[in-house]
């Protein structure tokens, strides 16, 4: 955005707010105080996970070390673990541990060797004996590749059926889409996946949903994704077409699209570019803000479809109590929430020239 | 059929209702009549029967699936039934279960070793010689001090934890040594207790004879391995290899794909067939998933084997019986009254317990005579020596109904003849655990025992009914559980749980709190015969006392719903491994 | 699309008139019944001159700039409530109402154009207003971008907007509220519309910006030679900008006439309400201020006989008459008709009388 003077206005009746268009130095002012508020807040979404899973065995009376050591718990083994996990040290000291590991790296010492966690050291799972960030930035790509297709399926028809049915609202398309969306809306995930798999996979035998990377097969990683993409947008689909439908109407009910017709514009351009782009301003919105969550893990749609996403590794490693790889997934889905929060909030200020970044 | 289908998803499309039937019967089709396996599917039951398949034929890629991964691939570290089958594909030991369907699998044979052990007399020492052309996947050969070595790894507990430590407790009882990690002895061989003379024999020198010693040998815990490859806690994530087969890749939660390992030879190793080219194992979260993948011919078999889902097994008994095996796993399930919690610290409150309790009500509970299993009598499960049909409180008769008149009696010779309160502990992560929770607590409510249900998280019980203090506390009269043999004899099943010195203040098995002289005494016994045969007429003393004192209520022998994929050759079921199939002898057809 | 055809037995323009508007009846067909928002308006304007259309809200005055710019059938989606109308409106020659939709799409924007109450909602949020200018000139324009862009900064600047040239490139919010009419304004004015309709065009602005936008108006007026159609609630705005005035009640008109005699000499008592509501500024504010009493009908159920008989003081003067029969417009002057049952001699005594001096 380019930097504008307000001229100054008549007798001071023109109010020509300053920030609206924002200089590049005021934006960069606000992105760091934005930023420094994100790390806060992962900051807090870390003592918190730390604090909740130092309590739980507190206040249940278990202990997370007897998870490790098997049927025959020998108490050197019990010792060996709690100081492995740091279970003795007090909440602060771990969390502080933790922060030091996240900027500096970390060294895990297993008793016999040290094991070096270089940073961002998301901390060590016993469970798998594996470093947390290598296992979250293998299970990134799928959950990457899960949320993009099926976001961009579930934009395209969600978007169009709620448009759609807007325009022809009250119609046998409006009311057949609009029970489809209900469905949508309402089924979960493990139903609407389970029915596709039952009949692309197994009765029809047409699609293998066995997951490869994309650099490792193209084919194969777009042939396992379509059924959790469709399953995965066809419930978001079904909101966006709802909110799309809500938003339209709304929108063609304003002063200012009568004022487009009244021009003389055609229908074709008062709808797709005036109603429309009206339309698109709370989609984005919600789109930023689901995107950002679905980051975090489609866990119902990874573990259905067995995808190694985040989603399908956070339900795992709670079933394995497996504190550091929750942790680890908590601040990454943590952090693309707060960060999707931020796009959105900047984008906002793109597309609504009324908003100002302050 | 393509009708079928097609009007299939017509349905499909309108109706919950047809979805749902849709759910179960997806699968029609692919089973039966397949012709791209090579084999017909050998018929119900049939692997628990004798060999399937038998065939010597090699190549081919034996594909595992399951929703649960291994607890660790670290041979020392395992705990898992399925993991230990599993291990014989990358490790060998001194000796191990023979490779013979049934109850004949738990004969021990020698493996690395050329002769079952040389027992001194006093039953104190064993002493084994090592065949030649024994080697791990780099070539080395296999020597006494890295058999030595990968058994001293079971003392370093605070590095490598997890696995059975029965080797430390008979070697060691003292805990002098502290593990290979903390030797100071630069070949760190420390051990005293097992000596090394040359590279081919290695002995062990018992503080006191133990029966079943050998039995512990075979267990992975006592896998070799070379000092200089041992990655402590890291070594879980790539074993190196002794076996048949070498780690391609392993991958925490996602699968593993094991290759040939081409040092091993044939001639070495009497026991692995090794068929299979490649052994692959797929670790999905989806149960539903899994079933319908083995149905559909994915895969060839579920490496956890803990039996079918409800949908999985209604489809496969349905239309695919013949590749369904209906095996018996040594597992008892059954309820526990610790005796420290009031009123069944009196013998006549815990009988009318059991006397209430409607065994065929609990089966149905458990899944039923296929999924569930069969009414249990007692306390011994039918794979160990000194089982027997004891049955004092009479589950077997009357088609296993219960007995309120004596239930009311012993109520009545308890001091509380209208009954009493009590608390029901269950697991909350195992569905068929609840469900016989609830149909006991139906059974009691008819006698005026009323038992409330208390779930707890399955993945904690060990330090919430494995810590008497909590049991206490929380007044569980009532703990329901399963458990299954370490090793086939007494001592692997019962010693945990009735031998009064194995009570311990977390990760206790002894949950009724059962300190009886007399059968510790017989336990020390039992352990010290070295013929199984008298050693089992012990264990059987044992198991009628713990009978008599009516401190556990067994309600099935468990049996499983497992699937056999018609791919597969050599398939059978082997005591030894608690009524898996015995993986490291499959093969698959082409 | 379809519109209800008006009754026409034999169409012919008017002669010598810009605008006529023939018995028009704008009625909404909804589930509590037909709302008849405008039932029988005719009117007739010439270029050049303006017409005030005064009356409350709900009275069907902005339903009939609707109608007169086609808007009632434009842009109607689904089953969306189809307005049925009926009757005639001849714009230079060419009858609106039975003409092809996309016909009468070409003229707006061009023949006739609008300015809308609140310009805030009325502009597009998103769209600098420079842009919303030129697309409004390129539509009924074969020209470049530049060159519409060079007439819409032209039009800014001739509607008094400042450095118009950058103001161009600002967004409505931007703009003080009669910054933005003038922004609509520059709009409407931009391919020279030969009628302009300006609904409630200073309702939403402060008092001292109202009588910039109406002398703004009516310099333009003079200027391009337009006839214009001010629609306002406020006798106070038309007082001194329109020719003719014609007051509207529940959908028809009541009374009209030249803007002089309607002021001087109203003839009907709805009129006499609505000057009485009227503050005047060369007055001291008093409680002699006589609003009309009462809320405006219901338009599904209009009162019958004279709609105004609930609220009029003098109903029982005339007697039942006036529950039962629609007055008609009657002459009452040169050019002035009002539909009153009250005799005609009665009306200008009481005018006199009772409500002038109070005034």
């Amino acid at each position: 955005m380019a930097a504008r003077g307000g001229p100054p206005g008549g007798a001071g009746r023109l109010r020509h707010p300053p920030g609206a268009t924002a200089r590049p130095s005021t934006v960069l002012a606000y992105l760091i105080r934005r930023l420094t508020a994100v790390v806060v807040m992962l900051l807090i979404v870390t003592l918190a996970t730390f604090a909740i899973f130092f309590m739980i065995p507190k206040l249940t009376g278990t202990d997370p070390a007897l998870l490790f050591v098997g049927k025959q718990a020998d108490p050197a083994a019990i010792e060996g673990i709690r100081e492995k996990m740091g279970l003795s040290d007090p909440v602060l000291v771990q969390f502080w541990k933790f922060v030091e590991g996240l900027v500096a790296g970390r060294d895990y010492a297993n008793g016999v060797d040290v094991t070096h966690c270089p940073a961002p050291c998301f901390g060590y799972s016993f469970r798998n004996e594996q470093e947390v960030w290598p296992v979250l930035t293998s299970r990134l790509p799928v959950t990457l590749s899960l949320a993009a297709g099926a976001c961009l399926l579930w934009v395209i028809g969600g978007v169009a059926a709620g448009v759609v049915s807007a325009l022809k609202r009250g119609s046998v398309w409006d009311r057949s889409a609009m029970s489809v969306a209900l469905a949508g809306v309402s089924l979960p995930i493990y139903f609407t996946g389970l029915v596709s798999l039952a009949i692309f996979s197994y009765a029809l035998d047409l699609i293998n949903v066995d997951y490869e990377p994309l650099t490792q097969n193209p084919g194969k990683w777009f042939e396992s994704l379509i059924l959790p993409w469709i399953t995965l947008a066809f419930l978001y689909a079904a909101m966006y077409a709802r909110l799309t439908r809500a938003t339209m109407l709304e929108i063609l009910g304003e002063d200012y699209i009568r004022t487009a017709r009244a021009k003389g514009l055609g229908e074709g351009v008062v709808i797709g570019k005036h109603a429309m782009r009206s339309t698109m301003t709370p989609i984005l919105t919600i789109l930023g803000l689901d995107l950002g969550a679905l980051l975090g893990g489609a866990v119902l749609t990874e573990t259905t479809f067995n995808l190694p996403g985040l989603g399908q590794g956070a339900v795992r490693a709670i079933s394995d109590k497996d504190l550091p790889i929750i942790l680890g997934v908590t601040l990454i889905a943590a952090f693309f929430i707060v960060i999707a929060n931020l796009v959105v909030d900047l984008l906002y200020a793109v597309i609504d020239p009324r908003v100002r970044l302050s | 059929m393509t009708s079928t289908r097609s009007s299939r998803r017509a349905l499909a499309a309108g109706t919950a209702v047809v979805i749902a039937a849709l759910l179960s019967t997806s699968a029609c089709g692919g089973g039966d009549d397949e012709s791209d396996g090579g084999n017909r599917p050998a018929g119900f039951n049939a692997a628990t029967k004798g060999v399937v398949n038998t065939s010597t034929a090699k190549g081919g890629t034996l594909k595992f699936i399951g929703s649960q991964d291994f607890d660790s691939l670290d041979p020392q570290r395992m705990y898992y039934g399925f993991a230990w089958d599993f291990s014989r594909f990358y490790t060998r030991q001194l000796i191990t279960y023979d490779n013979k369907p049934g109850a004949k699998s738990t004969s021990l044979v020698p493996d690395l070793a050329t002769a079952k052990a040389e027992i001194s007399s006093d039953g104190r020492t064993y002493t084994y010689r090592l065949r030649d052309g024994i080697t791990f996947e780099d070539g080395s050969p296999i020597t006494a001090q890295d058999i030595k070595y990968g058994i001293e790894r079971i003392w370093a507990q605070d590095v490598i934890s997890g696995g059975p430590t029965y080797l430390k407790q008979i070697l060691d009882p003292k805990g002098e040594y502290k593990g290979p990690y903390k030797d100071k002895d630069p070949k760190k061989l420390g051990l005293k207790s097992i000596e090394t003379p040359d590279a081919k024999t290695i002995i062990f020198k018992l503080p006191k004879p133990n029966g079943d010693f050998e039995q512990i040998l075979a267990l992975p815990s006592s896998s070799p391995l070379k000092p200089d490859r041992d990655k402590a806690a890291k070594y879980a994530l790539k074993p190196f290899s002794s076996g048949p087969y070498k780690f391609e890749s392993y991958s925490p939660n996602k699968g593993a794909v094991l290759v040939r390992n081409d040092k091993w030879s044939k001639s070495s190793d009497p026991i692995r067939a090794a068929l299979p080219d490649k052994v692959t194992v797929t670790i999905n979260s989806n149960a539903d998933d899994v079933d319908k993948r083995l149905i559909k011919g994915d895969y060839d078999l579920d490496i956890n084997a803990t039996g079918m889902t409800q949908s999985g097994r209604t489809t496969a008994l349905k239309q695919h019986k013949a590749n369904v095996d209906n095996g018996t796993t040594s597992f008892i399930r059954y309820a526990v009254f610790p005796e420290k919690v009031k009123p069944m610290d009196n013998v006549h409150c815990r009988k009318a317990v059991i006397y209430a309790a409607d065994k065929k009500a609990l089966q149905t509970a458990r899944g039923g005579p296929l999924a569930g299993g069969d009414i249990a009598a007692n306390m011994l499960p039918k794979s160990i020596k000194g089982a027997d049909d004891y049955d004092p409180y009479g589950a077997l008769q009357n088609g296993g109904a219960a007995n309120t008149a004596k239930a009311e009696e012993e109520l009545k010779a308890c001091g509380k003849p209208g009954g009493f309160s009590t608390v029901i502990s269950v697991r909350n992560n195992k569905p068929a655990e609840v469900a016989t929770a609830e149909a006991l607590q139906e059974c009691l409510g008819k006698v005026g025992i009323k038992a409330d249900v208390d779930q707890i998280d399955g993945a904690q019980s060990s330090s919430i009914t494995g810590s008497p203090s909590v049991v206490r506390k929380k007044g569980y009269g009532i703990i329901i559980t399963g458990w299954g043999p370490d090793f086939p004899t007494g001592q692997g099943f019962s010693q945990p749980l009735v031998d009064g010195r194995f009570i311990a203040q977390s990760g206790n098995y002894n949950n009724s709190e059962l300190n009886d002289p007399a059968i510790n005494k017989l336990f020390d016994d039992a352990i010290a015969e070295t013929d199984p045969v008298k050693a089992g007429e012990i264990y059987k003393q044992i198991n009628h006392k713990v009978s008599d004192r009516a401190d556990y209520l067994p309600f099935v022998y468990e049996k499983t719903i497992t699937w056999r994929s018609s791919r597969l050759t050599n398939v059978y079921t082997a005591d030894s491994y608690n009524g898996r199939y015995d993986y490291v002898s499959l093969g698959v057809a082409k | 699309m379809t519109i209800n055809q008006p009754e026409l037995v034999a169409p012919r323009a008017p002669a010598g008139q810009f605008l006529a508007v023939r018995d028009l009846r704008v009625h909404f067909p909804t589930d509590d019944g037909l709302v008849k928002s405008v039932d029988g308006l005719s009117f007739t304007l010439d270029k050049g001159r303006t017409l005030g259309i005064v009356g409350e809200s709900g009275s069907g005055k902005s339903v009939t700039s609707l109608a007169v710019m086609g808007l009632h059938t434009a842009g109607l989606h689904g089953n969306q409530v189809r307005a049925r109308l009926s009757g005639e409106i001849w714009l230079d020659g060419k009858e609106l109402l039975g003409s092809d939709p996309d016909e009468v799409r070409r003229l707006r924007g061009r023949e006739m154009a609008m300015i809308f109450q609140d310009p805030l909602s009325a502009l597009h949020p998103y769209f600098t207003i420079g842009h919303q200018i030129v697309e409004a000139y390129r539509v009924h324009n074969e020209v470049t971008r530049q060159a519409a862009r060079k007439r819409a900064v032209e039009l800014l600047d001739r509607v008094g907007i400042p450095q118009p040239d950058k103001r161009a490139k600002d967004y409505p919010h931007q703009f003080s509220g009669g910054m933005r009419q003038r922004v609509m304004i520059a709009m409407a004015l931009v391919n020279n519309p030969e009628l302009l309709i300006a609904d409630e065009p200073t309702t939403a602005l402060d008092v001292t910006v109202q009588a910039q936008i109406l002398d703004l108006i009516r310099d333009l007026q003079k200027e391009f030679g337009s006839a214009v159609i001010i629609i306002t609630h406020d006798l106070g705005v038309v007082a001194e900008l329109a020719d003719d005035i014609l007051v509207m009640y529940a959908g028809r008109c009541v009374e009209k006439g030249p803007a002089e005699q309607v002021f001087t000499t109203p003839r009907h008592p709805y009129t006499w309400g609505l000057l009485g509501s009227m503050p005047r500024l060369d007055r001291e504010r008093s409680d002699r201020l006589i609003p009309v009493k009462g809320s405006p009908p219901s338009l599904i159920n209009v009162p019958s006989g004279c709609a105004f008989h609930p609220r009029c003081p003098y109903g029982e003067r005339v007697g039942a008459v006036t529950r039962t029969e629609v007055p008609v417009l009657r002459e009452v002057g040169p050019r002035h008709e009002a539909a009153c049952h009250m005799a005609a001699e009665e009306r200008s005594r009481v005018w006199t009388e009772e409500i002038a001096p109070k005034l």
